[in-house]
């Protein structure tokens, strides 16, 4: 039934500590094409990471226990296969890069030698034909001498080189799906753009689905055609890019575009952090989980969990805010702060974009 | 602005630094290879700059963990080049250094409370362990943590929430330096926000200096009065924010602002295809005369070859290394 490279639905993920149960993923959807970037945004410890873990099974379980939910890669279910069994997806149809190479790379082996080992665990060519293709990866990355580089130890090699190895290793069994966790926040801005640029060449010629994970929305605007708004588990919203930057419907993207500051204008204004922070996840909120910092708070969402609505083509967001009925409710004070409605740098922001504030 | 760099006395002073490393068979590396600035007291320098050009050891060399190997540093007009023993020590509390990397810094077996609370033992402040406890709590919360989380252990916190122990560490001792490398960039856009906020306000309340290093361009704009771009272990352009945004003048400080890519799909849509800056930084290594960044420079000429340019001042306080302006 399943049209979609891969579709996660209801995703649920726990982890059993001492301190008791951490609620990491409580209910994700989300589907990725082939040949197309879905990039995931959303504040530190919202359950990003998780998420896309749990799709390569990369957490141990235990501690990680998936919950409930499917995760299906082209109609097959994950989430009932064995870790040996997973084995044989990790690399060869998902692959992961990370925010600091030196985690996926062994700093004793030779650069080489790890790429010739995770080919031939693969697909069962000589070393020759191994190490042919590891040497044509490294330059397919845009590293200059890829032969010394194939004898080089990560460790001799600044952190742009060892992303562009880690690319490169990644790629060298051609995924159909690329998980980019950060890939570029340990970068410079010009490394971050080659970098950037080599993943939509790369994506252009083996036609490869992307998840990007990143807080950069510069980097959002630049790669994604899809984003998915993560907080606290959920995922709040989700839309085409253009949805999620000029019409944004629920009250954390909004505080989330709000707190960028302006490169290009000079600003001595304070920046729109949104306050407080996110909720415990050892005992999420019964109700919406971001009540307790949204200025448009009302009692309904301290009640009860919203609902994912549909707001447009492809673009669903979940917020009280979007009820028919939400005009009946009162709104409250969010909890432990007097604020008004909108910050006047969200008005600013959705002003500029040309977002009504009732969402039109 | 502009006033609250001119009205107040340096509290750094920065003269012909000079960092090399030998990395043996005679090969010296200039990691910072005569850099020269100074931070007016309750004001914020910018470092930018690729990735190994030099920053942290910047300021590594200032707090005290690299010795200079040229040049002088003065902390409130005093010269603590080569300061030892007690004297040392005293000065480790008042200049703190918050770090790139939270997983090294952090030490695995110690809960959160005792990673905060271990600071404010050394240097002697707070009665007892209580007290201590509720310092810890009262900075947990000023990071944007909970109280909880005190009795956690570093592994069991997601990256970012790892970072704010590692900053409400640094502020436990009660700091009048702070060198930020790269502090934030591990946190996302709203939390970055309160964390910056957070700076700008203990600035204001208690004075702080700080020295940030940081690859995103947006945020150095927003914090700092000054900023300083460095390229080989060498400062390129050095002045005041707002005009080095609005006038770069050196062609890698306008590469680098070019590079950073705009929350505005529509701005981005337009300029795909558009070139990057190309090359990667080449070796620090016994580099060559000459401008260092001659090799990828769209404007290098013959003389960029053979002569190092030298900082020269341009209008105010801006100031530029580069032949061909
Ligand atoms: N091994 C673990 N044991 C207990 N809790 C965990 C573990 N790993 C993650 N968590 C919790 O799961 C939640 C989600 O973590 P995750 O790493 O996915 O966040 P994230 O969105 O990737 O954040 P960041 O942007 O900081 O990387 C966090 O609250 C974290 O504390
Ligand atoms: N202890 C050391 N021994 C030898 N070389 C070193 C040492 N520390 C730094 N270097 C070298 O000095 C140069 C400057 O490094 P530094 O870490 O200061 O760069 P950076 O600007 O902070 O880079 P990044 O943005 O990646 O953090 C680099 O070439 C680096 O390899
Ligand atoms: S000095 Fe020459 S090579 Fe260096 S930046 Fe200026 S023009 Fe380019
Ligand atoms: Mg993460
Ligand atoms: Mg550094």
């Amino acid at each position: 039934m399943s049209e979609h490279l891969l579709e996660v639905k209801d995703l649920k993920v726990s982890f059993d500590t001492y301190a008791g149960e951490v609620k990491a993923v409580r209910g994700v959807s989300f589907y990725l094409d082939g040949g197309e970037t879905l990039a995931i945004v959303g504040e530190s410890g919202c359950g990003k990471s998780v998420t896309i873990q749990t799709v390569m099974r990369l957490n141990p379980e235990p501690p990680a226990r998936i919950v409930g939910g499917s995760i299906l890669y082209k109609g097959e279910e994950l989430t009932s296969k064995t870790d040996k069994e997973m084995r044989s997806y990790r690399g060869k149809e998902f692959s992961m890069i990370f925010q600091d190479a030196m985690t996926s790379l062994n700093p004793v082996v030779r650069i080489g030698k790890q790429m010739c080992e995770a080919i031939r665990i693969h697909e069962k060519v000589s070393h020759e034909e191994a190490k042919r293709r590891a040497i044509e990866m490294l330059g397919k990355v845009g590293l200059s001498n890829p032969e010394t580089v194939y004898r080089r130890y990560p460790h001799t090699m600044s952190g742009g080189q060892r992303q562009r190895v880690m690319i490169a290793m990644a790629l060298c069994c051609h995924p159909s799906i690329l998980m980019a966790d950060e890939p570029t926040t340990a970068l410079d801005v010009t490394t971050q753009a080659q970098i950037l640029e080599l993943m939509q060449d790369i994506q252009r010629e083996t036609g490869c689905g992307i998840i990007l994970i990143t807080h950069n929305l510069g980097v959002v605007a630049r790669m994604a055609e899809r984003v998915a708004v993560m907080y606290a588990g959920q995922i709040v919203e989700k839309g085409k890019l253009s949805d999620i930057f000029y019409h944004p419907k629920h009250p954390y993207t909004w505080g989330l575009l709000g707190s960028m500051p302006d490169m290009q204008e000079r600003s001595d204004s304070r920046l729109t952090a949104i306050p407080g922070s996110p909720p415990d996840l050892f005992a999420p909120p019964k109700g919406c989980g971001f009540a307790a910092r949204c200025p448009y708070c009302m009692e309904i969402c301290l009640q009860s969990d919203p609902e994912e609505s549909p707001v447009g083509e492809g673009h669903t967001a979940r917020c009280w805010l979007l009820n028919p009925y939400a005009a009946a409710c009162r709104p409250v004070p969010p909890v432990g702060r007097d604020k008004q409605l909108v910050t006047p740098e969200v008005a600013g922001y959705l002003e500029r974009k040309g977002v009504t504030q009732d969402g039109q | 602005m502009a006033n609250k760099l001119t009205g107040q006395p340096p509290l750094i002073q920065v003269e012909h630094l000079k960092k090399y490393f030998q990395v043996g068979r005679g090969r010296v590396l200039h990691a910072v290879d005569d850099v020269t600035f100074s931070i007016p007291k309750g004001t914020t320098l910018g470092l930018v700059g690729e990735s190994g050009c030099g920053k942290t050891t910047v300021g590594r060399t200032l707090v005290g963990l690299y010795k200079p190997d040229g040049g002088k540093i003065l902390f409130n007009g005093e010269d603590i080049t080569g300061v030892k023993g007690k004297q040392k020590r005293a000065l480790n509390r008042r200049m703190q250094m918050v770090y790139q990397d939270p997983y090294a810094s952090l030490n695995p077996f110690f809960t959160v409370g005792e990673i905060i609370t271990e600071g404010l033992e050394i240097h002697g402040i707070g009665e007892n362990k209580k007290e201590r406890m509720e310092i810890a709590y009262d900075l947990l919360q000023k990071v944007g943590l909970h109280r909880e989380h005190a009795n956690r252990f570093p592994h069991e916190f997601s990256g970012g929430q790892r970072q704010r122990v590692g900053l409400a560490r640094s502020l436990a001792v009660n700091p009048e330096f702070i060198v930020c490398d790269e502090a934030i960039s591990a946190l996302d856009v709203s939390v970055q926000a309160q964390i910056v906020n957070m700076l700008v306000d203990f600035q204001e309340s208690m004075g702080l200096t700080y020295l940030f290093i940081a690859h995103d361009l947006s945020m150095v704009r927003y914090i700092s009065d000054q900023t300083a771009v460095m390229y080989l272990g060498q400062v390129v352009e050095i002045g005041d924010i707002h005009e080095i945004y609005e006038h770069p003048a050196h062609p890698y400080t306008q590469g680098l602002l070019h590079a950073v890519p705009v929350a505005d799909p529509d701005y981005e849509q337009a300029r795909k295809g558009e070139r990057i800056m190309l090359g990667e930084v080449a070796s620090p290594i016994n580099p060559a005369p000459g401008c260092r960044f001659c090799s990828r420079c769209p404007r290098a000429t013959e003389a960029c070859k053979h002569e190092t340019p030298q900082l020269r001042y341009v209008g105010g306080t801006h100031q530029v290394a580069c032949h061909n302006l």
